[in-house]
């Protein structure tokens, strides 16, 4: 009991603080409730499919094959799959950090890792029609056209400043909070 | 309508891999799932921790609010501030379009209508615990500051492109 409480600490003392809102402030209080009700309801449809999904991938590839496509010496084909993989994909960009944790046990290079990640933020096919149709040609295509290189190159420069140690510590801390 | 298709699409597979993964091995299917529920068990309480802040912000910052932050003002001022905005602001791309789109014809510039998607996307404030779990503070900060510093030229580079510059 007292294990769960600390761990849920947070998320109570956030909880206290908008009881405390709601009590000063009714509407806002109120909406804010409302809100974080709706925030459940669409996470209750995209949450449970991606993990279910992460739980065969976890089962049913081998390490050895995640890192012969996208580990330390896959190359540029490993960049495209990750920048495929995750534009692709469905679901606000917190549906990829589970996902990015289950590519780093599998041994994902940590800069695929950060390709997929810009690649699912920002560079999603359907996002990028509905761009298209509701801001312009011209608008989405100059975005495109800078976004593709511009994930490249943060994921290049986020791979320099963070030292192999420290990129060591994030892969480790990933396989001690799922195993 | 995006939205529903993806869904769909994203359940749709689910279940198939889920049917074939149960014929092929039920033990392994099994322990599949165990994961899964034991990954969502894992980040629970930090997702509950996001769930508070967004419905926080969500009730803040409506389309009217954030219309009448990024409004007409077109200049440097506003550019920043529609980044700031875009950055703290957890709303999907099926909402996120259409009131970039109403803030264009509500006067807002091309700018900073750019620096505010750009950020909106690839900036995540209120997801930072969620984030952190995963990555650490470190990288975590550090992947937010690019994407931001990312979002400055990419807002120049759409303000070039629209004659703004």
């Amino acid at each position: 009991m007292r294990q769960i409480i600390q761990r849920y600490r947070a998320f109570l003392v956030v909880l206290i603080v908008m009881g405390i809102l709601f009590l000063f402030n009714r509407d806002l209080g109120g909406a804010t409730f409302q809100k974080a009700g709706h925030t459940i309801w669409e996470m209750l449809f995209i949450i449970p499919p991606i993990f279910v999904l992460l739980g065969l991938l976890d089962v049913w590839v081998p390490r050895e094959t995640m890192v012969r496509f996208m580990g330390e010496r896959s190359g540029v084909k490993g960049v495209l799959l990750a920048f495929l993989l995750g534009s692709a994909a469905a679901g606000p960009l917190y549906g990829a950090f589970p996902v990015a944790s289950v590519f780093m046990r599998k041994g994902v290079k940590f800069s695929n890792i950060m390709v997929f990640l810009g690649a699912w933020s920002t560079t999603k096919i359907p996002l990028i029609l509905f761009e298209l149709q509701s801001l312009g040609v011209r608008f989405a295509l100059t975005r495109l056209a800078m976004n593709i290189p511009g994930i490249l190159i943060i994921a290049w420069i986020l791979s320099r400043i963070v030292s192999e140690d420290a990129q060591r510590a994030v892969y480790e801390r990933n396989t001690e909070t799922q195993s | 309508m995006e939205y529903l298709m993806s869904t769909f699409i994203l359940y749709g597979l689910t279940a198939l891999l889920l049917i074939i993964s149960f014929r092929k091995d039920r033990m392994k299917t099994r322990m599949a799932l165990r994961k899964a529920l034991k990954a969502i068990e894992n980040i629970l309480p930090e997702f509950l921790v996001v769930i508070l802040l967004v419905g926080f912000l969500l009730a803040l910052m409506n389309p009217t609010v954030i219309s009448s932050l990024i409004g007409a003002d077109s200049g440097l001022w506003g550019t920043i501030l529609a980044l700031l905005v875009g950055a703290v602001t957890l709303i999907p791309g099926f909402v996120a379009f259409p009131t970039a789109a109403m803030l264009l014809q509500g006067g807002a510039g091309y700018m900073q209508i750019g620096g505010f998607i750009s950020s909106l996307m690839m900036v995540g404030v209120v997801t930072f615990p969620v984030e952190k779990r995963y990555f650490g503070t470190k990288v975590t900060l550090l992947r937010n500051g690019t994407a931001f510093v990312f979002s400055i030229i990419v807002a120049l580079g759409i303000g070039f492109v629209m004659g703004e510059l």
